[in-house]
């Protein structure tokens, strides 16, 4: 079975971001870049199945500049067989993720494509949607559990109020939740030797998609900072603010 | 020297998150329990933190100079101790093997030690053998196709979970020096070897050192280090530039996170009416730690990148083991009073660092023999 797992390269989660003086943007100058978490899970998630015998090749993908390699190689450490990388300088939204990903499928055939739930910037929630709707392969999304056997993989969801369980037929789409896993660290060996696996490159152009972003930002801003309280003498007090001032009972 | 920046960042970025993530919660309960939890030694196996720098045809890293000490800065951030269980492997424990060692020496042991399967030790200070390093008693005295090694071992970084000894003992009691000094590995099970009671340190809990005691234990001739008497303490100096580099850039590391705790505290704490960072007197505690911290990974730098062209950089190497591990104990004493009253409480991590770095001006030569190597340099090079 082959599993194609999508990585994408995110302002690492440790760094506080701030936006651009002219606020057009998030400042990611100089900033520290990792795998967003959630593709992470993703990729233990693969190597696991392969552990396990049930997978046997992992292939990484990541979409973006040409430093997105690391974020491949990184998932290469962890054990992901060979990587791809879609290299390109436009700010890539999900749609032309999810048609360059189609694009990819339809050259590699994975029997299960694997994706973080949302990365940690944009938290669109949307690539592993639209990837589905694009190729017609069933999905599992928000993935707790996963099981594969006799062609078919069966995915417990985290839904509102609950758990969910789907049976799909392969080839599928599944995308990560937190609890899915915890990822294991990349041995330093393995970092070592991630760089002798090998890893094709291609642009949007060579997948024939045009990547020109549709969603235009407009500004970006902190969030308001919090105001300084105050405190109420009694229960009386406090009932009586929440209600008249700010008005929330 | 680093051979590959893309692949060393990625290993550094690891590292650091290991570090981060795993060993810097753990650091209060090695500072209650004295023990690093079983299951952070496996961890540190399962990534490799072992074989740092055994050769990669033995399963290591084989990393270079410049890319150890860019390593131990990161190692520096948290507890000691932890760096100190995989040190011995990285340095003393293992280096004379590396050096010298026959390859069916090799073979036989520096994988184990890379996978930190095996635990490495080295004995060389006793009790009346300290700075003077190659006035070395313990003996060992050919029998048939053995050794027979007796003396005893202070100090022993690891030796209670130690595999292997490599012991420094006199092969011939005629030559005063070190010419008369070689080198055997012995494995810890071996019969006479005993390991003493825990010793109880200022500081570094959590990081053992034992005696080593060797009574008429045999040892094979083929365990005796490159197959060669006499060589054992001039191999076991080959090791010492890098060894005192590592401390340096530990000591480095280890002065960063002491004023990125110093920073954040100063931030916070509100003393007459605003944050003591913004009073002029904390400002220049921080300002000066900050520039001798720089100043000592600059000169560490140097000297490992000088180190990995093949220059000779004995004299350096003392520089920088002089100077970080005597700055690192200003910055420790300036990190708690900038703590104040809370810098004399266990609760914050830098009491307990005040007291461990305190051994950095000690160990792999103090800081008197430092100056002693940096003079004698001088003056050899001048005349």
């Amino acid at each position: 079975m082959k599993i194609l797992v999508a990585v994408k390269r995110v302002v690492d989660y440790n760094v506080k971001v701030r936006p651009k003086s002219d606020g057009t943007d998030v400042d990611i100058a100089n900033v520290k870049m990792s795998i967003n978490p959630f593709c992470e899970i993703a990729v233990e998630e693969a190597v696991r199945l392969k552990e396990k015998g049930v997978a046997t090749e992992i292939i990484a993908i990541s979409m973006g500049p040409k430093q997105a390699q690391e974020q491949v190689r990184t998932a290469l450490a962890l054990g992901a067989d060979r990587g791809i990388l879609v290299e390109s300088d436009e700010d890539l939204q999900p749609l032309a993720i999810a048609k360059m990903l189609k694009a990819i499928v339809e050259k590699e055939s994975p029997d299960l494509v694997i994706l973080g739930k949302q990365a940690i910037d944009g938290d669109n929630n949307q690539t592993g949607q639209m990837l589905g709707a694009l190729t017609s392969m069933p999905q599992g999304t928000f993935a707790s559990e996963v099981n594969v056997a006799d062609g078919r993989v069966s995915v417990t969801r985290e839904i509102d109020g609950g758990l969910q369980t789907v049976n799909l037929s392969l080839p599928a789409i599944v995308t990560t939740d937190l609890r899915l896993n915890e990822p294991r660290y990349a041995s330093l060996p393995n970092i070592m030797k991630a760089k002798r696996k090998p890893m094709d490159t291609f642009t949007p152009e060579d997948l024939g998609v045009d990547a020109t972003p549709r969603v235009k930002t407009l500004s970006v801003e902190p969030p308001a900072e919090r105001k300084a309280g105050i405190k109420v003498a009694d229960v009386a007090e406090l009932v009586d603010k929440l209600k008249n001032e700010a008005k929330v009972i | 020297m680093i051979r590959d920046q893309e692949t060393l960042g990625q290993l550094i970025d690891g590292i650091a998150r290991f570090v981060r993530e795993r060993l810097v919660p753990a650091e209060a309960e090695l500072a209650e329990t004295y023990n690093i939890p079983e299951s952070i030694v496996q961890d540190m196996r399962d990534i490799g933190l072992f074989g740092l720098t055994i050769p990669e045809a033995y399963g290591g890293l084989g990393l270079t100079m410049e890319e150890e000490v860019l390593v131990a800065f990161e190692l520096g951030q948290t507890s000691p101790a932890f760096r100190s269980l995989i040190g011995t492997n990285n340095g003393i424990g293992s280096a004379s093997i590396v050096f010298d060692g026959t390859e069916a020496q090799k073979q036989r042991y520096l994988p184990r030690y890379a996978t930190g399967e095996l635990i490495g030790s080295f004995c060389l200070t006793e009790p009346d053998v300290g700075s003077d390093a190659a006035s070395v008693k313990t003996t060992a005295k050919k029998d048939g196709d053995h050794y027979v090694i007796n003396g005893t071992k202070r100090f022993i970084t690891n030796a209670p979970i130690a595999g292997t000894f490599t012991v420094m003992a006199r092969t011939n009691p005629e030559i005063k020096g070190a010419r008369g000094v070689s080198a055997f590995i012995v494995d810890a099970t071996s019969s006479g070897v005993t390991v003493g009671p825990k010793d109880k340190k200022m500081g570094q809990a959590g990081s053992h050192t034992a005696d080593v005691i060797f009574d008429d234990v045999r040892v094979p001739a083929e365990n005796l280090i490159g197959g060669k008497e006499g060589e054992g303490f001039i191999t076991s100096m080959k090791v010492l530039d890098r060894g005192r580099l590592h401390i340096s850039a530990v000591s480095v590391g280890i002065a960063e996170r002491l004023i990125d705790d110093a920073l954040r505290f100063a931030m916070e704490r509100q003393q007459f009416g605003k944050p003591i960072a913004e009073h002029q007197m904390i400002q220049a505690m921080l300002a000066d730690c900050k520039t001798e911290a720089y100043a000592a990974r600059c000169m560490v730098l140097d000297a490992a990148r000088k180190k990995d062209l093949g220059q000779q950089v004995a004299t350096e190497a003392s520089c920088c083991k002089l100077f970080a591990t005597e700055m690192v104990g200003r910055v420790a004493d300036k990190a708690v009073q900038i703590h104040g009253g809370s810098g004399y409480i266990a609760e914050y991590a830098v009491e307990r660092f005040y007291r461990d770095v305190r051994l950095f001006r000690l160990y792999e030569g103090t800081s008197e023999i430092q100056r002693i190597v940096i003079a004698r340099n001088m003056v050899k090079a001048a005349s």
